[in-house]
């Protein structure tokens, strides 16, 4: 699936000739968690270096330290005539749109957030299917019929992740419990591990033996506190199965990397498009990951269940909930 | 070291003394920037132009500068009373609540109005979360330096849960207030200046700048050493507060978490290299308002300069500035006390 789009993105970067590619100069402006965070800020940076091994085009990053950076990196970015410009979190919602209208002719794009005006592309993705999806997974995988989640900060993005989740798990046994628990109320949330690790263990005291993480950071901990268990542990974002090779049992792709990747290459092809994307489990924005480190993990009976709901979900037979859409978790 | 500091002179003192700190820590740095495979004077050249060559640069450099004189003349004040007030960051943040306060729901007021009442909000509240420390000093001897460290982090505390539960618009995902309404944005410099027929390069340098200056020249003449520990408190707490206007009512125009970012904390070197003294301070703030512009600069233009190795710049200048501040001073009063000595024999 995911092959198939970078393919098809691909393509169409040949056809629309080289000549256009020395002309594009993309950035990236990352958001606190910075771009070796293991998840959602490296994701982005993954689909950046994607796009520079493909294309030979340079790109340009920044990290930011204050709230003062924001804007400031995306005005020099703009300055410099780099465009496309990639904002990665919601946090940079208020500087794209103030930058962007100063710069009308430079695109922007915003990863997790929606910004209206008309040089700005808002990328949003179904995180709730994807979270359904290791739902499935994790309720097969448990033993003792519990399972639980770690979230980062408490916001309703993150709410999402669980209500899927808890969707995915009681779609496949119904009587099974899952813990929630949130790190904390501050950005500060994103990268505890130690408090990510400390709240897994008590959801294993509870129980639990299947956790999955929607923390940034924070899951670090959490998947280490799995694999010192003996239980398994969900990744998220980014593949996180090689962290812990045998205690990962799968992670909630979010392919920040694909978004990234594409407006890059829009940004190329000269088909940058403002508005909002909605990147789901059709589009292979969102997913779940197999590859040789949890193949031992996922039994067929497993594999076949989940391909069966991520069908029904692509199909429309399986609505998951989002939970933004009205603040209330129905499962 | 027969020679006691407090006859070198004073140019010496808060001019030569912190140069030659500052150029050790500079070699140093040259030496990790060449560690990382990069040309020492060529980072140094991009920080300086990022830092002074440009207008907008020149602008975020005095913007960081003015964070800086608020809370290096904060600490100066509780110093000369021989105080450690090391909670400024704490001080800064509830005179950001303050700032909120005035901005909020008085935004329908004329500009001329919300400036001075927000000024006063600011001072009130950062000297209200000074109070507290000062007076458990005063009475009870407990020691300032340990209140308010514990007062950051009530402060903290604090401000997580009024901007979480209680001031945050619903369904917002930031855990901040909603924008401050146009009346109560401090005018930008270059705004004031295109009023006045003068183009300068947009930056969020805001009229906090001035204010700033006010307080140094204020602080200039009126700053003796002052025996009443609450007084000075209330002082210091009420520059920490001023923080806010820049930050706040200057350049992001909501309160937000954690917007101090640990400009508190860097005031404690940004006085102690200023040797405490408002001149001093000032030019100690520029040297810190440089080195946070030119190295966000530094770290665009070079991508193995990550955000961690500009943190690595500004520890070695406070390590060299603050901490081994005594390293050369013996030698450097020495020389100049010699010449002295022989001409009284």
């Amino acid at each position: 699936m995911i092959r198939k789009l970078f393919a098809a993105v691909a393509m169409t970067a040949l056809m629309a000739g080289a000549s256009l590619a020395a002309d594009v100069k993309p950035a990236v402006v990352y958001d606190l968690g910075g771009r070796n965070d293991k998840s959602f800020n490296e994701g982005a940076f993954n689909g950046a270096e994607k796009f520079k091994a493909d294309t030979g085009v340079a790109y340009q990053d920044f990290e930011i330290q204050n709230d003062s950076q924001r804007e400031q990196a995306l005005r020099k970015f703009a300055e410099r005539g780099f465009s496309p410009v990639v904002a990665i979190g919601f946090s940079h919602a208020e500087a794209v749109k103030k930058v962007a209208a100063e710069f009308p002719d430079t695109h922007f794009a915003i990863i997790d957030m929606v910004v209206d005006a008309p040089n700005v592309a808002s990328i949003v993705f179904k995180e709730q299917e994807g979270s359904y999806l290791v739902g499935v997974l994790a309720a097969l995988a448990s033993k003792t019929g519990k399972v639980g989640f770690v979230g980062g900060m408490d916001i309703p993005l993150i709410r999402r992740f669980a209500c899927g989740y808890v969707g995915g798990v009681k779609a496949t046994k119904k009587d099974d419990e899952v813990f929630q628990n949130m790190t904390g109320t501050t950005g500060a949330a994103w990268n505890d591990p130690v408090k990510g690790g400390e709240l897994a263990k008590s959801q294993f005291d509870r129980g639990a033996d299947v956790v999955y993480h929607a923390a940034g950071g924070t899951g670090i901990g959490v998947l280490q506190a799995a694999a010192d268990a003996g239980k398994l542990g969900i990744g998220v974002d980014s593949n996180q199965n090689g962290l812990h090779p045998g205690s990962v049992l799968t992670s909630m792709l979010k392919r920040v990397d694909v978004a990234t990747y594409n407006i890059f290459k829009a940004g190329q092809d000269g088909t940058f498009k403002p508005g909002v994307t909605v990147l789901g489990l059709a589009e292979g924005g969102v997913g779940w990951a197999l590859d040789d480190n949890n193949k031992s993990l996922i039994t067929p009976e497993m594999k076949a269940a989940v391909d069966k709901a991520e069908a029904d979900i692509k199909a429309g037979t399986i609505q998951v909930h989002d939970y933004m859409a009205d603040s209330a978790c129905p499962y | 070291m027969s020679a006691p500091s407090r006859e070198l002179p004073r140019w010496v003192d808060i001019g030569l003394i912190p140069l030659v700190n500052l150029l050790a820590a500079f070699l140093v740095t040259g030496l990790v920037f060449l560690a990382i495979g990069e040309s020492p004077l060529e980072s140094v050249a991009i920080m300086v132009n990022g830092a002074f060559g440009y207008g907008t640069g020149l602008g975020y450099t005095l913007f960081y500068t003015t964070d800086f004189i608020f809370t290096g003349l904060a600490f100066a004040v509780s110093f000369h009373a021989g105080l450690f007030n090391i909670g400024a960051e704490g001080q800064a943040y509830l005179g950001g609540l303050g700032v909120a306060l005035v901005c909020l729901p008085l935004g329908f007021l004329p500009m001329v109005i919300i400036i001075p009442l927000a000024i006063i909000g600011a001072a009130l509240f950062g000297a209200g979360w000074a109070f507290i420390p000062a007076y458990l000093q005063a009475k009870r001897g407990s020691h300032v330096v340990i209140t308010t460290i514990m007062f950051n982090f009530i402060a903290a505390a604090l401000m997580i849960y009024l901007l979480v539960n209680v001031m945050s618009p619903k369904g917002s995902m930031n855990p901040e207030t909603r924008p401050f309404d146009v009346n109560a944005h401090l005018p930008f410099i270059h705004d004031v200046l295109a009023g006045l027929g003068i183009t300068i390069a947009k930056s969020p340098l805001n009229l906090s700048f001035l204010w700033a200056l006010i307080c140094a020249a204020a602080a200039y003449a009126g700053m003796k050493p002052q025996r009443l520990i609450i007084i000075a408190m209330l002082i210091s707490g009420g520059l920490s507060g001023f923080l806010a206007l820049n930050e706040i009512m200057g350049a992001q125009n909501r309160l937000l978490l954690e917007f101090t970012a640990g400009y508190g904390f860097v005031g404690i070197a940004v006085a102690l290299m200023g040797r405490s003294h408002p001149f001093g301070i000032i030019l100690a703030a520029i040297l810190f308002g440089a080195l946070y512009q030119g190295g966000a600069d530094l770290s665009f233009e070079k991508p193995t300069v990550t955000r961690d190795m500009i943190v690595v710049i500004q520890g070695l200048v406070i390590l060299f500035a603050g901490a081994l501040e005594h390293m050369f001073r013996p030698r450097i009063a020495h020389f100049f006390t010699k010449p002295l000595k022989t001409k009284e024999a």
